[in-house]
Parts: C-alpha cells; structure tokens; sequence
C-alpha cells in the first residue's frame, strides 16, 4: 500500500529540507514504514542516475561570446600600442624563460614506478568523484566562492581560475585524499567532460607537463610555485593541455 | 543590450554572467532544443540588462533563471502553445522537437534519460532541473518558479513520479521492441 508520507515529507527529507524536529520525526515513520524506505532508496537512485548521465547542458562558447560581446560598451577604444621598448623586454624574457626550461627541465627516469602508481591514484580519485553527490562539497561557478570555500580546510592556495570563455566552465571543488595526501579538487566542465584538477603543495622544482592515460582517462601533470597540478579526464589530451596552458596563465 | 554604465556592467559581469550555464540549461530543458535555448537565453539576457538597476543584490542565479523561466514561457505561448496545457499522460510522448543533435544519438543511456525527462510536462520538468541539475534549494525554486514554497515539496513528489514512470514505460517500450 502506498504511505501517504512517500509522497511529500519524504521529499523533503530526501532534500535535507526539513526541520530538524521534521525530520526526527520522519525517521521514526521511516523505521515501521518498508513502502518509504525502499521509495527512498529509488529516489537516491533516480538523483544519481540523472547525476551519472551528464545531462547538464552548458552553454556553448559562441553563445558564451555573444553575451559577453552584447555587453561591452558600442565603440571600444582600442589599446593603445605598447612602446618598443616594453617588446623588447618581453622579449629579452621568453628568451630567459626559453633557457631556464632548456637548462633546468627536470630528468624523469626511474620515476616510472611511482609514475604507475601516481596514475592510479589520480584515476581512481577521479573515478570516485563520479559517483553521485561525490562531484563537489563546494557547487559554484564563482572563484572567489569556491577560494573561500577552501580557506581553513586545506594549508594552502589554491588558485582557482574562471575558463567559462574558453569553454572550460568552474563547477566547484572538494577536498579529496588521493594515496595518503590531503589534496584539493576543482571541478571544471567542458561540454559533457567533466575536469578534475587535483592540487597540492609539493617542495619539488618547477616542471613541465607531463601526460599519461589510464583506463582511457587522460591526466596531465606539472609543478609550478611549489605547487603540484594534476587534471584528469575522460576528454581528449589537447583538451587537457588546453587546461592546463590556461592554469599556467 | 548595452543599457549598462560602466560600473553597473561590471557589476553584471560579476553577479550575472557566471551564472550563465544556470541560464541556458534552464532554457534548453524547459524548450527541449539548443537552438530555441540560445535565442531564448539570450533575449533573457537582453532583459536582464534592462532591469538591473532594479535588482538591488541578493540571490543573482535565482534572479536571472526567474527571467530565463518567464522568457521561456512567453516563448512557447507564442510558439507551442499546446505543451502549455498538456497534462502528464503516461501513454502520450510529447513530440520530439527535430535538431541534427537529437537525431544523432551520442548515448543511448543518455537519450532515453532525455526522452523521459522531456516527456514531463514542462511545470514539473522545471523543479526537476532546477533541483536535480542545478541544486536549487526549495527557497530557491519557490522564488524562480513563483509557486508557494509549501507547494515545491509536492511539485517535486510528483514531477519525480512522473519522470519515474516514463522511464519505467520507456524501458518497458524498449523492451518490447528488443523482444
């Protein structure tokens, strides 16, 4: 027979919207009512199958770019052009830039074991945020949200980048554990790929990316300002170099 | 588009762009079509720009998607108006709009998720959207949606029976036709 509850309170409850009291209350329904329990459990499977399937549907670029062109004032100044010297000095450091990669890129033979091992954890991290309501502890598009959000739970920065104009759009973050460390996750999507960034501090030099797959997931690693980066997804690679060349920015 | 001064233009750019996806997902799934949510989304834009000043903080997402939503439903006045009145029959599938992308199955799994999901009349679709894809809280739902925040829970209860018989009767469907 169905419960009259199943089709309000237990809502609410699912949602977490209830009142505390409102809730208790429920609980106690839910312990002599087998109709609400099994219809709770095929809630949170309906929840996690539309979560599962990716039907969110971003906004394409070209929309994204029309807003933003809408909005902008009808005859824009242009720049003015940057004197000589200033391209000189621009130049002068790509060269400088050139020659520190050249001369300091690091060597990674005999990293291959923990590289095996490094790719596992990432992918399975990434794996396990898949699963429903495992995706973000944080849900916003905002930087500066999801920054706060992270201050006080993890010991240090995270640089958290807006990409929605190039198509890679800010989902939120959470804290992960990925083989024993503390580490923190951005979420991005692009199109129906769904990012993981995993970041966290490291005493390690500077490093270029460094890219591998596994399972079909792809995942591209780097270090900059003692501070490792590590993306992973089920996306082509130069999606993910893409990524990447925009946290580098 | 530009009625904006320059401070207020950043302050859209700051409260109101990032909520962009929240906008056009909101249109996709109440039209049921990319390219209807893009014209749909944008002219929702255009009056977000024209109201601004009357937006004096607070809950910018709920904001925007209430203008997306009225824009929307002005939208299939004009257009489909019969979607407007029909209500959830569990037998009646609504007609499939015709896009290169729908015809084009990416996902079966995905696909018939959609199907369902369209099949909801749109006033129950919207809860659904804007609880299960855009995490909206009650509160939230009530604002953008403009019905009673003790109604939501009810709208919910039944929008997601809905959408759990359509897709029963989708895979019974399937199932048949496999046989």
């Amino acid at each position: 027979m169905r419960c009259d509850f199943a089709d309000s309170i237990l809502h609410g409850y699912f949602d977490g919207e209830l009142s505390d009291a409102g809730a208790a209350e429920f609980e106690r329904h839910l312990q002599h009512c087998v109709h609400c329990a099994v219809e709770l459990v095929d809630l949170d499977l309906l929840s996690g199958r539309l979560q599962v399937a990716q039907i969110y549907e971003v906004a394409p670029a070209p929309f994204r770019k029309k807003i933003r062109a809408n909005l902008r004032p009808a005859a824009p100044t242009p720049a003015p052009a940057s004197p000589l010297s200033r391209r000189w000095l621009a130049a002068a450091a790509l060269l400088l830039v050139a020659f520190v990669v050249w001369r300091v890129i690091p060597r990674f033979h005999g990293e291959e074991d923990y590289q095996v091992r490094f790719a596992s954890g990432i992918v399975d991290a990434h794996l396990r945020s898949l699963l429903p309501g495992q995706i973000t502890n944080v849900s916003s598009s905002n930087p500066q949200t999801v920054r706060a959000w992270f201050e006080g739970k993890v010991k240090f920065a995270i640089p958290v980048g807006d990409f929605a104009d190039y198509g890679f759009s800010l989902r939120g973050g959470r804290v992960d554990v990925v083989q024993g460390r503390t580490v923190a996750a951005l979420v991005y999507a692009n199109r129906e790929h769904l990012f993981n960034v995993f970041v966290w501090p490291t005493g390690e030099q500077d490093a270029s990316p460094r890219e591998g797959s596994r399972q079909g997931y792809q995942w591209i690693d780097w270090r900059k300002g003692k501070t490792e980066f590590c993306a992973v997804s089920d996306a082509r690679a130069s999606d993910l170099q893409q990524l990447q060349r925009l946290f580098m920015k | 588009m530009n009625d904006l001064d320059a401070e207020n233009r950043l302050r859209f750019e700051q409260l109101v762009l990032p909520h962009i996806d929240a906008a056009f997902n909101l249109a996709r799934w109440l039209l049921r079509s990319r390219e209807d949510a893009e014209d749909a989304a944008q002219e929702a834009f255009l009056r977000a720009c024209r109201f601004f000043h009357g937006f004096h903080g607070g809950d910018a997402r709920a904001w925007l998607l209430q203008i997306v939503r009225n824009t929307c439903y002005s939208w299939l006045e004009k257009n489909r108006p019969r979607e407007l009145v029909v209500e959830f029959d569990e037998e009646l599938h609504l007609q499939p709009v015709a896009t290169p992308e729908s015809i084009a199955i990416a996902d079966e799994g995905r696909e018939h998720l959609n199907r369902a999901l369209e099949s909801v009349p749109p006033r129950f679709r919207e809860v659904l959207v804007l609880r299960e894809l855009e995490g909206c809280s009650y509160k939230e739902i009530a604002a953008i949606t403009s019905i009673p925040i003790g109604t939501v829970m009810s709208s919910l209860s039944r929008a997601r029976r809905q959408l759990h018989s359509a897709l029963a009767n989708s895979s019974q469907k399937e199932a048949v036709r496999e046989v």
